[in-house]
């Protein structure tokens, strides 16, 4: 038997998670195929078929799937299954979205956000925020996962997998997508990016979050941010990070005016290194933190943006 | 039209939650457990459903031990009217709790179920999906706004890249994410008249639902510990460090 995994895409690019859940899928069952569905995406199916390890892309491209829904992509999977002893996602808002529809469909109980293959039916998964891990170990038959992508690292590329177009599969139709409002950003993507600078409710206001991005351009890094500015209005949903927002563990993780919750330490504590600017001396954050600097913000952040210049960071 | 709200029994999201040392579980003695916050958010949009006249009546729901009618009467406190308590000591799996909350589906044909998008205990973020899935129904996820009309809802989603409508039939199944509302704190008045508000018993084998978990969990451990780390003097020591450390 084999193990699918679901791609992530946007139709034109396919996403590094891909390949991070990739890694995880040949530690479950070999060899693994990627589904690639989609509309006129041709090119991610291309894409996919480069990644190592890598023997079938199955490619449904139909007009059905141009945005992923949910209930269009249970039917789809729903047709291949038979065919797989695993189908895993990435831990995304996709995958979360679809999977756990697949699972009650077939009758299995699914495993969310796995961070280690420990054998194949045995996973570690984070539970209460992360605070504890729980050792699971499923039963015989089909297993359904979702992946932390942040945890495994990314398949390689050089691989050369055939591209086996299947039907679309028919659905009940009772959903449809209806718009879109996507953050433009000229920035690395957060789950991924090697450096990520996060701003807390220390900044006070949306005009002050955006003294973040000439470090953010400066260190090549995503710019992400605690729910508390978030729910505060000073940037949108997307840059969240925390137990329900994005999990991040980038090579070195600046947290600015954020205090740590543990809801918020729960997405970024897997960092390499971690470095906390609060006023505050007793916040949580510094517990976690490699490096601290206790003092104003808006004195450390002016200085810090005109020392990496000084050393030839642009 | 009705709308039925599953509502789950947790830890409070303020408590640090301790591993036992024979890795057998988190230890809930006398810890504070409250609503799942995510439920709360769905108790009230239903309520505010009601208020608005879109919904007629809001019944409560939820799995776990006797204590989590305390639970089911915080929620008839924020506005629901009645309550169905299901019962059972065991730990209830996702696709479990789906299967019986299908069943109460079934007996108590609402128009829409909405509910948190995962409960902060086992961070599974699978029960909304399941149960529309069983159901056969759509499903709007980690809903930002909700607008419903007469058979359908219009959705607005928390997604990575930002934010995603979708447009369902009715009936359906939404769950909330953090920013579809404030929830409301009860007051002393609906705090007292909710301890009148009727609390049905039922078990999972009344519904004939087998609750016997798939899983075996081996251990429950603690995540690997991050080492304190160091304060440091001003920026150039930071910068420093940091590029010594390979990370700039």
């Amino acid at each position: 038997m084999a193990s699918l995994v679901i791609a992530e895409h946007d139709n034109a690019a396919l996403k590094d998670a891909t390949h991070k859940t990739v890694t995880a899928a040949a530690q479950v069952s070999s060899p693994v195929h990627i589904l690639v569905a989609g509309e006129n995406c041709a090119t991610v199916a291309e894409a996919a078929a480069r990644i190592a390890g890598v023997e079938n892309v199955l490619l449904a491209d139909a007009p059905s799937y141009a945005r992923q829904l949910a209930e269009p992509m249970e039917a789809l999977l729903l047709s291949v299954a038979g065919q797989y002893d695993a189908i895993l996602a990435p831990a995304t808002t996709t995958g979360k979205n679809i999977l756990p529809r697949v699972a009650a469909r077939l009758d299995v109980g699914q495993i969310s956000e796995i961070l280690k293959v420990v054998s194949p039916d045995t996973f570690e998964r984070p539970i209460y925020a992360g605070n504890a891990i729980e050792t699971l170990q499923a039963p015989a038959g089909k297993k359904i996962i979702t992946v932390r992508t942040t945890a495994f690292v990314a398949a390689a590329e050089g691989g050369s997998a055939t591209i086996e177009k299947i039907a679309a599969a028919s659905d009940a139709g009772n959903s449809k997508f209806a718009g879109e409002a996507l953050s433009k950003s000229e920035r690395p993507e957060l789950t991924s990016a090697k450096v990520v600078i996060s701003g807390g409710r220390g900044l006070g206001s949306a005009e002050n979050f955006k003294l973040l991005d000439s470090i953010a351009d400066k260190l090549h890094a995503a710019v992400g941010a605690s729910r508390a500015a978030v729910d505060a209005g000073y940037v949108p949903n997307d840059y969240q990070v925390g137990q329900t927002g994005k999990a991040v563990a980038p090579d070195l993780y600046i947290a600015v005016g954020i205090s740590g919750a543990i809801q918020h330490l729960a997405g970024m504590k897997d960092s390499r290194k971690i470095v906390a600017i609060n006023k505050d001396e007793d916040a949580p954050i510094f517990q976690v933190a490699d490096y601290g600097l206790v003092g104003d913000l808006f004195k450390i952040i002016p200085e810090l943006d005109e020392e990496l210049s000084k050393r030839g960071y642009k | 039209m009705k709308v039925l709200v599953p509502v789950k029994r947790v830890i409070d999201y303020n408590v640090k939650v301790r591993v036992k040392t024979d890795q057998s579980g988190v230890d809930l003695a006398n810890v504070k457990m409250s609503m799942n916050p995510f439920d709360e958010i769905a108790v009230e949009e239903a309520v505010r459903l009601k208020e608005k006249g879109k919904a007629t009546e809001v019944v409560i729901v939820s799995i776990g031990p006797q204590q989590a009618s305390e639970t089911i009467r915080t929620a008839l406190a924020m506005g629901g009217d009645r309550g169905i308590l299901v019962k059972t000591d065991q730990m209830v799996e996702p696709l479990a709790v789906a299967k019986i909350l299908k069943a109460i589906v079934d007996a108590e044909q609402p128009g829409f179920v909405i509910t948190g998008k995962q409960a902060i205990d086992d961070d599974a973020n699978q029960v909304g999906q399941m149960l529309a899935a069983l159901l056969g129904w759509p499903q709007g996820t980690f809903a930002h706004s909700l607008e419903l009309a007469d058979g359908s809802a219009k959705i607005t989603r928390e997604i990575d890249g930002g934010l995603q409508t979708v447009e369902v039939k009715l009936p359906a199944v939404m769950t909330t994410d953090l920013r579809l509302n404030d929830p409301r704190y009860a007051s002393l008045p609906n705090i007292m008249k909710a301890k009148k508000k009727p609390i049905e018993e039922k078990s999972p084998a009344d519904l004939g639902v087998d609750i016997a978990p798939r899983f075996k969990v081996l251990k429950i451990s603690e995540p690997p510990k991050r080492s304190g780390g160091v304060k440091v003097s001003g920026v150039p020591e930071l910068l420093d460090k940091l590029k010594a450390d390979g990370v700039i």
